[in-house]
């Protein structure tokens, strides 16, 4: 084990895919020569030249859709999207183009590409700049969408991402960049589709992915097991295609659901688990499955109201408390 | 009509434009009996430019376009009857059926489908020309959209990336004067549109879209010049389409007299017949017999995708997600059983070396520290 950020991690899972196979390349906004507005390819350009890691100019649409295009005939790109905010600009290319091709030429074509950049909210940035989108890229089939949580994961994700042949989202966490934790050594890869159990537990279940497993649920749960109570802490790292089973395991075993996201809460992430847990672990619930989500509002820039915004500490203890039936 | 072309190209040239009219007229029937549904966009009037384009290519020159894509896929080689199929909505389609009129592939014939967004395949073929310029093929990209997708951010971005990085790829622009029902000029600033190539500091040519042989032996400059490491081009090919945008199109924004000035005077199955039959190239009575050969190979498109089943339901799911060790569907060879399907295959992993140097280091001289600044 060595113990790496979150960047770090990400950079490795680039250069050993790249070093692995020539198909693979990155292109994106400041890439290159800049190593990377948030130095995720630090040392890239300068290890495989400039064909395979690339400054794009500001065209987002452009170069999704151009990324797109060599994957179709065989190349293996991996397309940064500087925030996921920007990527609305490349909806069309994502949605439209990569996640229908294999579907639209009946099996003629695959389409092997990574999309990849930071979401969720980065600190005091208002409301363009601080969204969880990852709820509109899982609504469309064709898609698979990654959102690791801590630098073990975002490493075996990425090089699972980029071996994979469908479209990947893969969503990073703006504010996880510099978490530090420990990474397995050597060819560490994560199978797509697989929840992680951060913490094992018997009271009541905690599912949640991205920065809100180290920025909320661990306290939390380290809070509540101050007070007596084992949260079992589910780290989902693929919202699509989605661990139903590791979910309804621990719902027989905790009969409690709370989901914590960091997204809106109309048509959240949270709101199809809650669907699934209803309908196939009805008789194991002992309480309503409760969310915790960002409030259905956009982002202030004032500290406080952003802070207010957010789903906390406090409040996922309420919900703990809530489905417990404790005051 | 001067050309180096033998006469047996011309005539072959002839006989394809006329089979893709006949099967547009076809498809247009069948779109009345119900057997044909939803949106379908018919390339009548334009058939010069997919064939003076086809000849003017090598058989593995990737190409695509927009949703008016029956005719550029039959053109390049494609089955007429799996076509059919497709528009009929049946599994001895190309795609099983899953796509229908708006999305034609055929990637055994390098033909890389029809796409239902205006503009949308634009940057994928720059993507496809970035392809091949990294791994130093030898091959050329031609892509074609309609006048409307020019006014799309689509083309701007990409035109951009395109030229800046020398990609061998022909942007052509299928000039029909009308984005459905709008008249081009009415929604552009500029409606020539070769000349925004200007801006892109790419080569832009226009060509008369309704001569088969003006188009073959422009198509023919603009790929030796892509091939020879130029970059990108854009082609407005002049053009037009008879029908309306697309079926439920009654095509009001035009004068009835616009369409008859256009069919009987420009053509393009018309000019290269006077042409053939002035070089004594071909007789009536000898296209009049190729004129049935085409009518009962049109039938026979109709007949099998009559006869083709519906998709099965458990392909209900299918085709969506894909795991690497999965074949890719050869269309021929599970609809007709072919055994000769030549699929595209590239080096894997580091099978390829890459040496294309996109952007040669120049020095940069960093700028020197300022107190103070923010």
């Amino acid at each position: 084990m060595a113990e790496l950020q979150y960047r770090e991690a990400l950079n490795q899972a680039l250069a050993e895919e790249m070093e692995r196979d020539a198909n693979v390349f990155l292109m994106g906004e400041e890439v290159a020569r800049y190593n990377g507005a948030y130095k995720v390819s630090q040392g890239l350009l300068d290890r495989f030249g400039s064909a395979r890691v690339v400054d794009a100019p500001i065209s987002e649409l452009g170069f999704a859709g151009l990324g797109v295009g060599a994957a179709m005939v065989g190349l293996r790109p991996v397309i940064e999207m500087m925030t996921w905010n920007f990527a609305i600009l490349a909806m069309d290319q994502i949605v439209n183009n990569a996640a229908k091709l294999r579907h639209m030429s009946g099996g003629q074509l695959r389409c092997p590409i990574v999309f990849r950049g930071p979401g969720g909210a980065g600190g005091r940035l208002s409301s363009q700049h601080s969204q969880a989108l990852e709820a509109n890229y899982v609504h469309f089939p064709g898609l698979k969408v990654l959102a690791p949580s801590t630098p073990a994961d975002a490493k075996g994700l990425l090089k699972a991402a980029i071996r994979d042949d469908n479209p990947v989202i893969f969503i990073e966490g703006e504010l996880l960049y510099g978490l530090k934790r420990d990474v397995p050594e050597g060819e560490h890869l994560i199978e797509i589709g697989k929840a992680d159990v951060k913490r094992p537990g018997k009271d009541v279940t905690i599912v949640t992915w991205s920065r809100m497993l180290t920025a909320v649920v661990e306290p939390a749960a380290e809070a509540l097991a101050t007070q007596g109570i084992d949260a079992e802490v589910i780290d989902l790292r693929s919202l699509k295609p989605l661990d139903e089973e590791t979910i309804l395991k621990s719902v027989a075993k905790t009969n409690r659901l709370v989901v914590v996201e960091e997204g809106w809460p109309w048509c959240g992430v949270g709101a199809s688990i809650a669907d699934i847990v209803q309908k196939k672990a009805f008789d194991h619930l002992d309480a309503p499955v409760t969310r915790v989500t960002g409030l259905d509002i956009n982002m202030n820039y004032a500290a406080n109201l952003e802070r207010a915004t957010q789903p906390s500490v406090e409040r996922t203890l309420a919900a703990v408390n809530e489905v417990l039936y404790r005051s | 009509m001067p050309t180096k072309l033998t006469d047996e190209t011309l005539l072959a040239m002839y006989r394809m434009m006329a089979l893709l009219r006949r099967f547009e007229e076809k498809a247009g029937q069948a779109y009345g009996q119900k057997k044909i549904q939803g949106f379908c966009h018919l390339y009548i009037g334009q058939e010069a430019v997919a064939v003076g384009t086809q000849y003017a290519l090598e058989p593995d020159d990737y190409m695509l376009t927009g949703y008016r894509d029956h005719a550029h896929p039959i053109a390049r080689g494609a089955h007429p009857g799996m076509i059919m199929a497709e528009l009929f909505g049946r599994y001895g389609g190309y795609s099983k059926g899953r796509g229908g009129s708006m999305h034609l592939f055929d990637v055994e014939h390098h033909w890389y489908g029809g796409y239902g967004i205006v503009g949308g395949q634009i940057p994928l073929a720059a993507g496809m020309a970035f392809a091949s310029k990294y791994r130093g093929e030898d091959r050329v990209t031609v892509c074609s959209f309609g006048d409307a997708a020019a006014n799309q951010g689509s083309f701007h971005e990409t035109f951009n990336m395109a030229s800046k990085w020398k990609l061998p790829v022909i942007y052509v622009c299928e000039n029909n004067r009308y984005g459905m029902g709008t008249d081009i000029a009415r929604v552009s600033a500029e409606a020539e549109i070769y000349k925004r190539a200007v801006a892109y500091k790419m080569r832009g040519e226009k060509v008369d879209g309704q001569d088969v042989l003006a188009v073959y032996e422009m198509m023919k400059d603009l790929a030796d010049h892509c091939r020879s490491g130029k970059g990108p081009v854009l082609l407005e090919m002049n053009t037009y389409r008879y029908r309306g945008h697309s079926m439920s199109d009654a095509a009001t924004y035009r004068t009835k007299e616009e369409v008859e000035e256009e069919r009987a005077n420009k053509d393009p199955i018309l000019r290269l017949k006077d042409h053939l039959l002035k070089k004594r190239i071909a007789s009536e009575s000898g296209l009049e017999k190729l004129h049935e050969d085409i009518n009962k190979e049109c039938d026979e498109a109709i007949a099998f995708a009559d006869a083709s089943p519906e998709p099965p339901l458990e392909e209900l799911y299918g085709d969506h997600y894909v795991n690497p060790e999965d074949p890719d569907d050869k269309p021929r060879e599970r609809v007709l059983g072919a055994k000769d399907v030549k699929w595209p295959s590239y080096p894997k992993g580091n099978e390829l070396k890459v040496t294309w140097d996109l952007e040669p280091k120049t020095p940069v001289k960093a700028a020197p520290a300022r107190k103070g600044a923010a």
